[in-house]
């Protein structure tokens, strides 16, 4: 079969909202794109364990430790599924994690910021997961199905952080003026961020066309940042927090929220590495991962000696 | 300095120390681990062992009138009770291994008694953290073989690390003279007596791993009267920032 008939089997398969699997013929810059997007988001599950792991040793109380140690956890269990997804496009996860570790790979900027108070691990919670829940629901539809499949079962789990998130921000809303004032500072400090994770807006964006028809993607950044505006003012209401953006308002018109304009240049600089932690976040994994280097030879060897072992019983 | 506690209120507070501190120890490597499977792996430990050390908290604290949480947070060093074995810095994965192999043997022994405890509840926590505990000590036990077996590198980095911490292991074998009233109540048993098959199985699972089992003398640790080594203040410090920046907040 020519390549112009396999791509257009391909299309139509899409076009159909049947799956894409491992096995099936793809296009290389298919391929690629995932490859690219599902390491690029696997990397984030692992950097973003870092600014929370930072209050695990002095979270507040023992429930709220066992909370965020269960939470971050199950980011890094988020990660080992993404890179597996990630592994059936015929990559391996050493490579996409040399990848990380060399600066080539990206991940999202937002765990540049650095988490200052513990305020900001309820901000993290209910913005950033929030954020991440607005992103991941539409990719649980993703024309590529391991992809797709991974999504649906991180996304669970992420509404559970969401959830959670709000709830410290609640109890710090409901108590004295210190934890109010710290809750608000929180939101000052990741609110911008937070609606930068959605990308550039629509009119700069270079992936976005080719990715919704190929239904990787199936909303664009702008649209998507517009439901997260519209999901979250109410909810900063019930907290009484006030979102740092003197141009929100109610838009009967168009049933939106209007928003202030956002700093792409601060968003440039996170992204070509002048954030506040990209070159701490980068060395903490290089630093975990040259200190295991001794850890993993010895597994794979202590592995390789039981498989010649049980060749010679066999 | 120190409080009087009362027998059991020491025995339990004891327990939820040793498990409370050694668990914000693993908690520490959580998104440093060498591979992320193993990273999680040492995360799970730690949430069991924050889990049981709450148990022991909250018994105590219903006792006492307090909650768990003051008595985690508002306890000062001299008031904590762990062994000095738990509140070593993790040091490199050798480190924690084998810190985590020594206190894994100690607590299913120890567990094991306890869940024949004339003390219904401490019985019932017993048995609750034991499953866990069965599970942990395979996990470092196998970690101990898998790494003495692996590679040079390894075997020598384990047994620096077995020799390093042995002479931490015997306090947690000493009875205390403070809970002779426990054990002749059958609250709690003899833990002299559990060294020696315990030292032995130990013994067995080193010698697999192709390592020795050290000779060394013990520390005179005293852990169990609120004597501790430099490192636990830190660790306080850092655990108990909030409740003493914010006193008397919920969060
Ligand atoms: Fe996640
Ligand atoms: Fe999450």
């Amino acid at each position: 079969m020519t390549t112009e008939s396999l791509t257009r089997r391909f299309q139509d398969k899409i076009d159909q909202e049947l799956k894409i699997e491992p096995k099936d013929w793809m296009p290389d810059a298919y391929r690629k794109t995932l490859i690219r997007q599902i390491s690029q988001h696997a990397h984030s599950e692992v950097v973003g364990m870092l600014p929370e792991g930072n209050w695990i040793t002095r979270a507040p109380s023992l429930r709220r430790k066992v909370a965020l140690l269960a939470k971050v956890q199950d980011e890094a269990g988020h990660g080992l599924y993404l890179y597996s997804a990630c592994e059936t496009l015929g990559i391996r996860r050493e490579t996409l994690i040399e990848e990380l570790l060399s600066g080539k790979a990206k991940y999202s900027s937002i765990f540049n910021y650095p988490t200052l108070t513990w305020a900001d691990i309820g901000a993290i919670g209910w913005l950033v997961d929030g954020a991440a829940i607005m992103n991941q629901v539409p990719l649980c539809r993703c024309s590529y199905g391991p992809y797709a499949r991974a999504m649906v079962r991180v996304c669970k789990e992420e509404s559970f952080h969401q959830r959670q998130g709000f709830e410290i921000l609640l109890t710090l809303c409901q108590g004295a003026a210190d934890q109010k004032a710290m809750a608000q500072d929180a939101l000052d400090r990741w609110w911008w961020p937070s609606l930068m994770m959605f990308g550039p807006s629509d009119k700069d964006s270079i992936h976005t066309a080719q990715s919704m028809r190929w239904k990787i993607k199936r909303f664009t950044n702008d649209e998507l940042r517009q439901k997260f505006i519209d999901m979250t003012v109410p909810q900063a209401e019930v907290l009484g927090l006030t979102i740092p953006d003197p141009e929100l308002q109610w838009d009967e018109a168009s049933g939106h929220y209007h928003s202030g304009p956002i700093d792409w240049e601060e968003f440039g600089q996170v992204l070509r590495g002048n954030g506040p932690c990209n070159a701490e976040r980068l060395e903490a994994r290089q630093r975990a991962h040259q200190e295991g280097t001794w850890v993993r030879e010895a597994a794979q060897a202590y592995a390789a000696k039981q498989i010649e072992e049980s060749k010679k019983v066999g | 300095m120190t409080s009087t506690w009362q027998p059991l209120d020491h025995f339990l507070l004891m327990r939820g120390d040793d498990c409370l501190v050694l668990g914000h120890r693993l908690s520490e490597w959580c998104g440093h681990g060498p591979v992320l499977e193993q990273d999680m792996a040492l995360t799970n430990i730690a949430l069991d062992l924050i889990g049981q050390a709450r148990l022991y908290y909250q018994y105590a604290g219903a006792r006492l009138g307090q909650t768990e949480d003051q008595l985690a947070y508002l306890r000062t060093e001299r008031n904590y009770f762990n062994a000095w074995l738990v509140e070593q810095p993790n040091g490199d994965f050798a480190h924690t291994i084998v810190r985590q192999f020594y206190y894994d043997w100690y607590e299913n022994a120890l567990l094991e008694v306890l869940e024949g405890s004339a003390d219904e509840h401490l019985a019932a926590i017993a048995a609750k953290s034991r499953k866990e505990a069965r599970y942990h000590r395979q996990f470092s036990s196998e970690w101990v073989i898998r790494l003495g077996d692996g590679t040079e590198e390894s075997h020598q980095r384990m047994q620096v690390a077995l020799n390093r911490l042995l002479p931490y292991v015997r306090e947690l074998f000493e009875n205390q003279p403070r809970h002779q009233m426990l054990i002749a109540d059958g609250i709690l048993s003899d833990v002299n007596g559990l060294w020696e098959g315990t030292e032995k199985e130990m013994k067995a699972v080193i010698t697999e791993a192709t390592l020795s089992f050290p000779v060394a003398a013990a520390l005179p640790a005293r852990g169990r009267d609120g004597l501790h080594t430099e490192h636990l203040g830190y660790l306080l410090t850092e655990l108990q920032y909030m409740q003493r920046t914010y006193p008397g907040l919920t969060w």
